[in-house]
């Protein structure tokens, strides 16, 4: 039998477009990869649905990465940027009210946390987290500072490309994903490992945000732009249930 | 040449990395006060109904090293089958929690209610279930299981039958250590390795 629904399943993940999770050369990824295949089925309830968060969770400087840890005003320390794009689903449709939460080491490539010991130091006014939730046409934007270059442990001179860690809820917990952005012209990216788990050159691309003059502020911040693509979920007017299940 | 498709493709994912508690927990991650609190520290409030339930267990590696930096999600719906936001969902039930590996011991807990079963897209019953996604350092793209349970029939669950390799549906099913105690231990890679979801 079938009914009348606008919203299907969940297209399928395409999983050679994604990293893969196996990479010698990303030396962590090894013994954290499962070996088995993936079970794949069709999305259930449990995938459609998924958490949402309303405007009233946020401050109002949660996206403003170059005050919100400022404890006295005076702003983080480097090159002022405005990172802004578009959350759409694999529909082309804009994904609104969507929260979106980023993460980034300092202008010295330094991250505020207890594991991380490079040389480079802390800034005091800069925490480096931030959050916003998608308008009404996806559309998000955050205020913070370029983030430095850094070295990790893994090959003897690996380098991290400058990049913001960026997460996304969508509307169902089957879109969840996790990324990063990196920045135009970079020739730290091609050299990096964690790039390079992405084996196909055009997906990568995608992760490579480009300076935007047009949202630049003059005298004040440069402008990249970054729009995320999350799953969409099968657009048709016939939903088929499985007979004799 | 054909007409062209205008739909879009999935962003590609890359590695949350070690330092993912930063950006979703970062009281946790010992940078309070830019939040109020933690987003999703608890998946229900004071009078979500149902049996209240802990569930502790470890990710571990192809090592046998229990992680510590992993970051885990957790969706479910509440004690009556119900996701938050439906008509008649318990309003003590979000349903969602962010928890962390212990950075020292490497477990983690979570504390919810025992969720009720779901109907399945087919009509079909699915077993109580809790889905999660796991992210760290080294994982590329973050993976999907489940938490079902050994003291519910998980005889006609419609995922739970598509494992062909028998033996490797224990691994989505929680162990009763006590009253209203599970334990659920996540393996990566190796023997024993979870069934992992393309769902
Ligand atoms: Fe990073």
């Amino acid at each position: 039998m079938s009914e009348v629904t606008d919203q299907g399943a969940l297209i399928p993940r395409q999983r050679h477009l994604h990293p893969v999770p196996y990479d010698p050369e990303y030396k962590t990824s090894v013994p954290r990869s499962p070996k088995w295949p993936l079970l794949s089925m069709e999305s259930t309830p449990s995938e459609e649905t998924g958490p949402r968060f309303g405007h009233s969770l946020l401050g109002p400087l949660d996206n403003n990465l170059i005050l919100n840890f400022s404890k006295d005003g005076s702003p983080a320390i480097g090159e002022r940027i405005l990172m802004h794009g578009q959350v759409l689903d694999e529909n082309a449709r804009p994904v609104p009210h969507t929260l979106v939460e980023i993460w980034q080491a300092n202008a010295g490539g330094r991250y505020r946390h207890v594991k991380d010991n490079y040389l480079a130091p802390l800034d005091p006014n800069f925490g480096g987290c931030g959050r916003t939730i998608t308008d009404a046409e996806g559309r998000y934007q955050f205020l913070t500072i370029r983030p430095g270059a850094y070295p990790w442990p893994n090959r003897a001179n690996d380098w991290r490309p400058m990049h913001i860690h960026i997460s996304v809820f969508g509307h169902s917990f089957g879109q969840r994903l996790i990324t990063q952005m990196y920045f135009e012209g970079d020739p730290l990216i091609d050299r990096c490992p964690i790039a390079a788990t992405i084996k196909e050159r055009s997906q990568l691309d995608r992760l490579v945000a480009p300076l935007d003059m047009a949202r630049a502020r003059p005298l004040d911040f440069l402008a990249y732009k970054f729009d995320i693509v999350l799953r969409g979920r099968r657009q048709t007017m016939f939903e088929n249930k499985l007979e004799g299940m | 040449m054909v007409q062209s498709l205008d739909s879009l493709t999935e962003t590609p994912s890359q590695t949350a990395g070690p330092y993912v508690h930063i950006g979703c927990i970062p009281s946790f991650a010992g940078l309070p006060g830019v939040y109020p609190e933690d987003l999703g520290l608890s998946p229900i409030s004071d009078g979500a109904k149902g049996q209240i339930i802990t569930i502790t267990g470890a990710v571990i590696d192809g090592t046998g090293w229990a992680l510590r930096d992993a970051m885990i999600e957790s969706w479910q719906p509440d004690a009556g089958g119900l996701f938050a936001g439906r008509p008649g969902a318990d309003p003590a039930v979000s349903g969602f929690c962010r928890f962390a590996a212990d950075k020292d011991s490497g477990l983690f807990t979570l504390r919810t209610v025992k969720p009720g079963a779901v109907r399945h897209r087919s009509g079909m019953m699915q077993a109580p279930h809790i889905s999660l996604w796991i992210v760290a350092r080294g994982i590329n793209i973050g993976l999907s299981t489940r938490i079902y349970f050994e003291d519910e029939d998980n005889s006609v669950d419609p995922l739970l039958a598509r494992i062909e390799q028998r033996p490797r549906v224990e691994t989505l099913i929680a162990k009763r250590t006590g009253d209203g105690q599970y334990r659920f231990d996540i393996r990566l890679q190796g023997e024993g390795e979870t069934v992992f979801l393309d769902i």
